[in-house]
C-alpha cells in the first residue's frame, strides 16, 4: 500500500507564539541575556576592584546613568523569573521519597525558597542595607 | 414540567481533513453537529461520522482515557478526544491531527517514528539476576513501587510529543515518553538493563536535547510528569559521566 | 551512538542556575541602588576591597562569577537555536570560549586583590 503522509512544517523562527507555555519558556530562557551582561558588568566592576580605589569609584559612578538604570530594573525583573521558575521545578529534578511516601513537590520548592530568603537578607546586611 | 438534565446544544466543528489518495494540502472543514452537554470531543467525532461523513478518519478505541489512541490537536491543543469535554469549549471546536507528526489521513498521526524509539530504550524489564520458576516470583517493595510507578503510568497516547517543541524542531530526538519509560526501568529494583538503555538516552539525540520547557508534563492525561523524568536522566547520566571520566575505579 | 559530553557543561549549568537563583536578585537589587546614586555601604571600596581579599570573599565571588558565566552560556546557546539560529556548533563554540576567556580573566583578577 502506498502511503502519502503529510508533513507540516514547524518554523525555527515562530514557533513560540504558538502556545503561552512556549512563550513562558522563552521568556524564561531570555533571562539568560540579561543575566548574562550582568555577569559581565560583575567582572568588569571585579576588574577596576582590582586595580585600586579610584577606577573602582570611576566604575560605580559610571553605573550611574539612565541606561544602565533601566537595564539593571529589566535584570532584576528577569533574574526574580528565573529565580521562580528554578524553585518551582527543582522537585522535578530532585525528587525525595521518605519509606514509601514521596515528599510533595511544595518541601523541596518550599527548601528553595526558604534558603533563598535567607541568602537574601545575609547579603543585604552584609551590604548594610539594613 | 421535566427537567432538563441534560442539554443539547449544536456544537461547530473545525477539522482539518488529509486525503492521502488526492494530491493536495489539508484543509479545515466546518461541520455542525446536535451534541449533549456532557458528551466529549470523541462523541461529536463519532456522531458526524455516523450520521453526516462516513469518509472520516481518526484513531479510537477505549473511549475511556486507558488505551491512548485518540489523541488530538483540540483548539491547538494536544488532548485525548475521550478526555476533551464539550462542555469545557464553548465555540467552535478546531480539531487537527497531532502536532509534530506526519499525517497519515484526516485526524491520524503516522506515529512510526515513534513507535521506532520506543523499541530503541527497551521499555521492559531486563532481570538484574536470572530467576527460574522455581526460584520464586521477582519481590518488591511498596517503596521501591513507588520509586517508578508514576513514570509506568505512560499510555503512549503521544500527546508529550505533540506539545515538545524540541521534537518538533529536532525530529531525532527520542522525546519525552521514550525517555520516561526508560527511566521507569531504570528505577525499578529488579531490572539490570540500565547500561543498554543509557547506551540509547545519554546520547545527543537523548535526554541532551531537553530543553525543560515542561510542556510534556503539562499535557500528559495521565500525570506521569516526563519533564521529571528527563531531568531525572540528565542528572543520573551527568553523575555517570563524572564517575566514568574521574573516578572509573567507582562502581556505579 | 556514542554517549554524549554534555554532562560537562550541563552540571556546570545545573549548579549556576542554582547559585544564580539564590543570589542574583539580591546582587542585582545592590547594583541596581549604586546605578541611583546610593551606594549600599557593602559596594564601598573599602568593603568590597576587603572582602575581596580574604580568601572566603574570593571562594564566593570565584564561585557565583565562575557558575554565572557558564549556565548562561549554556542558556544563550540554546536561546539562539530556539530563536532560529541553527548554527549550533558555531554558536556553541562561541559562547563557551567567551565562558572559558571570561573565566581566566576572573581567576587573573580575583589573584590580583
Amino acid at each position: 500500500m502506498s502511503r502519502y503522509p503529510y508533513v507540516r512544517e514547524v518554523s525555527p523562527t515562530t514557533w513560540y507564539f504558538r502556545a503561552p507555555r512556549y512563550m513562558r519558556y522563552m521568556t524564561r530562557e531570555v533571562t539568560s541575556i540579561f543575566i548574562g551582561i550582568f555577569t559581565v558588568i560583575m567582572l568588569v566592576g571585579l576588574s577596576r576592584l582590582s586595580e585600586g580605589q579610584a577606577p573602582y569609584e570611576d566604575f560605580l559612578a559610571a553605573l550611574n546613568n539612565p541606561f544602565s538604570v533601566i537595564f539593571l530594573f529589566l535584570a532584576l525583573a528577569f533574574a526574580l523569573y528565573n529565580s521562580f521558575t528554578w524553585f518551582n521545578v527543582a522537585p522535578k529534578a530532585m525528587p525525595i521519597q521518605v519509606g514509601e511516601e514521596l515528599m510533595p513537590d511544595i518541601v523541596v520548592a518550599g527548601g528553595h525558597y526558604i534558603l533563598w530568603a535567607i541568602l537574601s537578607v545575609v547579603i543585604l546586611i552584609w551590604a548594610g542595607i539594613f | 414540567m421535566m427537567d432538563v438534565r441534560v442539554a443539547e446544544r449544536q456544537t461547530d466543528l473545525e477539522i482539518l481533513r488529509y486525503n492521502p489518495e488526492i494530491a493536495g494540502e489539508p484543509k479545515l472543514e466546518r461541520y455542525t453537529v446536535p451534541t449533549k452537554t456532557e458528551w466529549c470531543v470523541l462523541d461529536a467525532l463519532n456522531y458526524l461520522k455516523d450520521n453526516v461523513d462516513p469518509t472520516l478518519t481518526y484513531r479510537w478505541s477505549c473511549h475511556m482515557q486507558v488505551c491512548g489512541s485518540c489523541g488530538m490537536m483540540i483548539n491547538g491543543e494536544p488532548k485525548l478526544a475521550c478526555k476533551a469535554m464539550l462542555r469545557d469549549y464553548p465555540g467552535v471546536i478546531r480539531i487537527e491531527p497531532l502536532a509534530h507528526f506526519p499525517v497519515e489521513r484526516d485526524l491520524v498521526a503516522v506515529a512510526d517514528d515513534f513507535l521506532a524509539k520506543l523499541k530503541r530504550v527497551k521499555p521492559y524489564l531486563i532481570p538484574l539476576e536470572k530467576r527460574l520458576p522455581e526460584d520464586g516470583e521477582y519481590r518488591q517493595t511498596p517503596a521501591q513501587l513507588k520509586r517508578y510507578r508514576q513514570f509506568a503510568m505512560c499510555i503512549n497516547c503521544m500527546l508529550c510529543y505533540a506539545a515538545c517543541p524540541e521534537y518538533g524542531l529536532h525530529p531525532k530526538f527520542i522525546g519525552p515518553a521514550a525517555i520516561s519509560l526508560a527511566h521507569r526501568y531504570n528505577r525499578d529494583s529488579r531490572d539490570g538493563g540500565r547500561d543498554e538503555r543509557q547506551e540509547e538516552i545519554a546520547t545527543a539525540e537523548g535526554v541532551w536535547e531537553c530543553t525543560f520547557v515542561g510542556a510534556c508534563s503539562e499535557v500528559c492525561p495521565k500525570h506521569v510528569d516526563p519533564a521529571a523524568a528527563l531531568q531525572q536522566v540528565k542528572v543520573a547520566s551527568t553523575v555517570d559521566w563524572y564517575l566514568e571520566h574521574f573516578m572509573s575505579w567507582v562502581q556505579k | 551512538m556514542a554517549k554524549s559530553n554534555k554532562p560537562i557543561i550541563w552540571g556546570a549549568f545545573a549548579a549556576g542556575g542554582e547559585a544564580v537563583s539564590l543570589v542574583a536578585p539580591a546582587i542585582i537589587l545592590l547594583t541596581l541602588l549604586a546605578a541611583i546614586g546610593r551606594v549600599p555601604p557593602g559596594l564601598s571600596y573599602e568593603q568590597m576591597h576587603s572582602f575581596a581579599a580574604g580568601w572566603f570573599g574570593k571562594l564566593v565571588l570565584f564561585a557565583i562569577v565562575f557558575l554565572s558565566l557558564w549556565s548562561q552560556a549554556h542558556r544563550l546557546r540554546i536561546t539562539c537555536f530556539d530563536f532560529g539560529l541553527r548554527a549550533d556548533g558555531l554558536v556553541a563554540t562561541l559562547f563557551y570560549m567567551l565562558a572559558g576567556a571570561a573565566s581566566l580573566w576572573l581567576i587573573l583578577i580575583l589573584g590580583n586583590i
